[in-house]
């Protein structure tokens, strides 16, 4: 037995590494492609914290974005719907279209926007109001709701698509504080999912719950992908593998590679993504 | 937009469960082919073995779809307990069913070549061999499905009755070829008819085995009986 242990391989440095051209987006007719990035740059200010993006995001599929603390994921998943803007100094280069528009087009109405790109943040926050206004609230305020009854149908099937209805139907007009994490954040994707998004970002969405919720998650967005387009961002390399069809891993700012998940989990084109998913770094 | 449960059941066991009808129905094609290659010889009937020997595809196209199955599902789920045992068998009994389906194959040759001479003597303990293989085998995937390990150790209970009937072929044979050197070579191909059925029970073996691992976590391959990872 070799009891000398050898250090960890460091990663190597970014002039080593070869980033892959933008990858032809794995698209069919079934799945065309729904976001498409072109050479996107993101800037913190001076620093460039994304380098030359360009992917390809099919519609109605689960798509993870994997990668260290500090590779990136998060901020490319808030360009998605311009969720950057309200931080200081940052700006975006290149194109996001969305079904073809760009959404970086002067004159785009961020709040449609975000109507058709709705968000779940890694800390479920919902409002300090009960279950049916959380869900209710963005109905109301964009108008959604044709009546009282249109109100209650759509809120139950919000709820119901975030297979959380059964667990609340008797307590609606309870605080939805009282819920457990796990509740919480699954209203928080009825509340996403209530004013019918194309597209659902989720930003960690399981990383504060057990591993029970963070089943019924998972499964739940394996479910989700049927009606809509879904984009994860996760640190947990297994979930990704688990819920997601395509998967995309980020180093450095950059987007090493991109493609169908049991392909990078079983064969990766490029050795940073094997170092990165066999553990060997990050 | 359909409704959903509020109860999910977990993809993962969805994709298990196919895995399990992907894995039977491989078992029914090659007992299916052992059944034809013996009535093949019982019956003489040529026609029937040629379709033997020209049906080997859908077993190795499922032999193929299986492993990458069990490939991707270990690759994108990391199963725990149970569901790593069960991938681990399933792993292990597709590669005994499809040397199963070859060796059905072995036995469509030497029936071939076993037709183009008089029958040596009737077959009694061939078909009786061949009855006892496939009902092992049966057996053996029936324990698979329902996770009986009772049937499983029945299954290994019957391994010594087929060795034995394959030294009597033997023994019997060697008199008539003893006896008559013309019978020499259509009297070897049934010692390795005879021999491939032993082996076919060997395999049957194997997956009962994989079963009580499956289930129990009990190795009981090489008299390792004792032994447990519990």
């Amino acid at each position: 037995m070799n009891l000398v242990q050898t250090p960890p391989p460091s990663p190597p440095p970014l002039t080593a590494v070869t980033v892959r051209p933008s990858t032809p987006a794995a698209s069919s007719a079934e799945h065309p492609v729904c976001i498409d990035v072109q050479e996107m740059d993101f800037y913190y200010g001076q620093k460039k914290a994304l380098d030359n993006i360009n992917i390809g995001i099919p519609a109605k599929l689960v798509t993870a974005f994997i990668g260290p603390s500090g590779c990136g994921k998060s901020t490319f998943l808030r360009t998605l719907n311009r969720m950057n803007d309200i931080i200081p100094g940052t700006r975006v280069e290149g194109k996001v279209l969305i079904e073809g528009d760009d959404i970086y087009r002067s004159g785009t109405d961020v709040v449609a926007l975000r109507r058709r790109v709705g968000m779940v943040f890694q800390k479920s926050n919902p409002f300090p109001k009960s279950i049916f206004e959380n869900v209710a609230y963005g109905l109301r305020i964009n108008g959604l709701a044709k009546s009282r009854a249109d109100m209650h149908a759509r809120v139950e099937e919000s709820l119901r698509q975030a297979a959380i209805w059964d667990e609340v139907k008797d307590r609606l007009h309870d605080s939805a504080l009282a819920l457990s994490g796990g509740q919480q954040q699954r209203l928080c994707i009825a509340r996403a999912l209530a004013i019918k998004p194309e597209i659902v970002l989720m930003d960690e969405p399981a990383s504060a719950l057990d591993p029970i919720a963070t089943q019924r998650i998972e499964e739940l967005i394996y479910q989700l992908k049927t009606e809509y387009t879904i984009v994860i961002v996760t640190h947990n390399m297994q979930q990704a593998a688990r819920v997601s069809d395509r998967t995309a891993f980020f180093w450095l700012g950059k987007l090493i590679e991109h493609g169908p998940t049991d392909r990078i989990f079983t064969n990766p084109a490029e050795k940073l993504t094997e170092d990165y998913v066999t553990g060997r770094f990050g | 937009m359909p409704e959903r449960q509020d109860r999910i059941v977990p993809h993962f066991q969805e994709e298990l469960e196919q895995l399990k009808t992907r894995l039977l129905e491989m078992g029914g094609l090659a007992e299916d082919r052992v059944s034809s290659a013996v009535r093949g010889v019982v019956q003489r009937d040529a026609p029937l073995v040629d379709r033997v020997l020209a049906g080997d595809g859908p077993i190795n196209d499922l032999h193929i779809e299986i492993d990458r199955r069990c490939f991707r599902l270990l690759a994108l789920h990391q199963p725990m307990a149970v569901d790593l045992r069960s991938i681990v068998a399933a792993v292990k009994i597709n590669t005994d069913l499809e040397r199963v389906g070859d060796l059905a194959i072995n036995i469509a040759e030497a029936v071939r070549r076993y037709m183009r001479h008089p029958p040596v003597k009737e077959l009694v303990d061939i078909p009786r061999m061949a009855e006892i293989a496939q009902r092992m085998l049966r057996n053996a995937l029936d324990a698979y499905v329902g996770r009986d390990t009772d049937l499983a150790q029945a299954v290994l209970n019957e391994d010594d009755t087929l060795d034995a009937l394959k030294t009597k072929v033997f023994r019997d044979l060697l008199t008539f070829m003893l006896r008559s050197p013309d019978t020499i070579e259509p009297g070897l191909d049934l010692i390795l008819i005879s021999r491939h059925l032993e082996r076919i029970g060997d395999h049957a073996t194997n997956v009962a085995e994989d079963v009580i691992f499956m289930v129990s976590a009990k190795d009981v391959r090489h008299h390792a009986g004792e032994e447990s990872l519990t």
